[in-house]
């Protein structure tokens, strides 16, 4: 079953339902499948709790992706893990289930959309300076930008837009990429190549999604740390 | 030769140069980083879960050149922007 013909770049053009100016696109139902996998799975998972020493197995496994995210979170900011791990772990977990669901047929990832990349993206853009400011302050945040002299002020605004951009357009035209190359391979060689391309496309979206991660977090980390930095020779 | 013919001319083979000579840069630089981080994973082996994070960090970075590459040849081929505008006004 295909949905996005091969000559749409995005899940955005293909309507499923049109009620007055309200148009469902696919990006926006298969994000919202995403959605509710998360939230329902993590309700069913966190109703059950125990601290016995037989766990049940769907505890084990979230257990198991709380702490690796954990872990590399306080490998990079060192201290306030707790502070970042909601935004970090929500994004690498919604990025990281829509594309592994895209082995389903008939399942488009909304991540290969760029409006959804978009905005996660513009969340990642206002994120930034949000824990910036929280942690050292509004002057010692604007500081930042006239640093080492204030002719830099330019490009310190320059490179949080096209980071943004980046982040966005590396997330989209990857998943992207792996769909066109899959459909055009089914054209070519029906049977074997395609299937090695679905297996390869699972582990790139794993890697696209803990680079969107780690990258948030190191864009994170370098609008916070400075100040402790200083703080810490201060004392 | 009608424009129409110019500009699918034009379409297609800036797509093909933009992919192939896009993809050169990103390629090699590819290969020296991973050059450089199987040395050093070679030279310190207790450093190689910080020296494979900053890795796959730098080949995302790297790798977004490529890729913006290919959206643009993407865009060309398939959603061209020109072609459109051309075909409308050849429609009339």
């Amino acid at each position: 079953m295909e949905i996005v013909a091969i000559d749409q770049i995005s899940p955005d053009a293909v309507i499923l339902l049109q009620i007055g100016f309200i148009t469902i696109n696919a990006t926006l139902a298969y994000t919202w499948l995403v959605m509710a996998i998360l939230v329902v799975g993590s309700i069913l998972i966190t109703r059950h709790l125990s601290s016995e020493r037989t766990l049940s197995r769907w505890q084990n496994i979230m257990e198991v992706i709380i702490n690796a995210v954990m872990g590399e979170i306080s490998e990079i900011s060192r201290e306030h893990v707790r502070r970042y791990f909601p935004f970090i772990g929500s994004l690498f977990l919604f990025i990281a289930l829509s594309n592994m669901l895209t082995f389903i047929p008939g399942y488009v990832a909304p991540t290969s959309s760029l409006t959804t990349t978009a905005a996660l993206a513009v969340a990642v853009f206002f994120a930034v300076p949000i824990y910036g400011i929280a942690s050292q302050g509004v002057l010692e945040y604007l500081k930042e930008y006239f640093r080492p002299n204030f002719l830099f002020f330019p490009f310190h605004v320059m490179g949080e837009f096209s980071r943004t951009l980046a982040l966005a357009v590396r997330l989209f035209g990857n998943l992207m990429s792996h769909e066109k190359v899959v459909g055009i391979l089914l054209a070519v060689t029906p049977l074997f190549f395609p299937v090695v391309m679905q297996v390869l496309g699972l582990l790139i979206g794993l890697i696209q999604a803990y680079i969107f991660a780690i990258l948030t977090m190191v864009y994170i980390a370098s609008a916070t740390q400075t100040h402790e930095e200083a703080h810490k020779k201060h004392n | 030769m009608e424009s129409i013919t110019l500009v699918a001319i034009a379409s297609v083979v800036t797509a093909g140069l933009c992919m192939a000579i896009g993809s050169i840069g990103p390629a090699l630089g590819q290969g020296r980083s991973i050059q450089s981080a199987l040395s050093s994973i070679a030279q310190q082996p207790d450093e190689r879960n910080s020296l494979t994070r900053t890795l796959f960090v730098g080949l995302a970075m790297i790798e977004s050149i490529a890729i913006y590459c290919f959206v643009i040849s993407m865009i060309l081929v398939f959603a061209n922007p020109f072609w459109t505008y051309v075909v409308k006004k050849a429609g009339g």
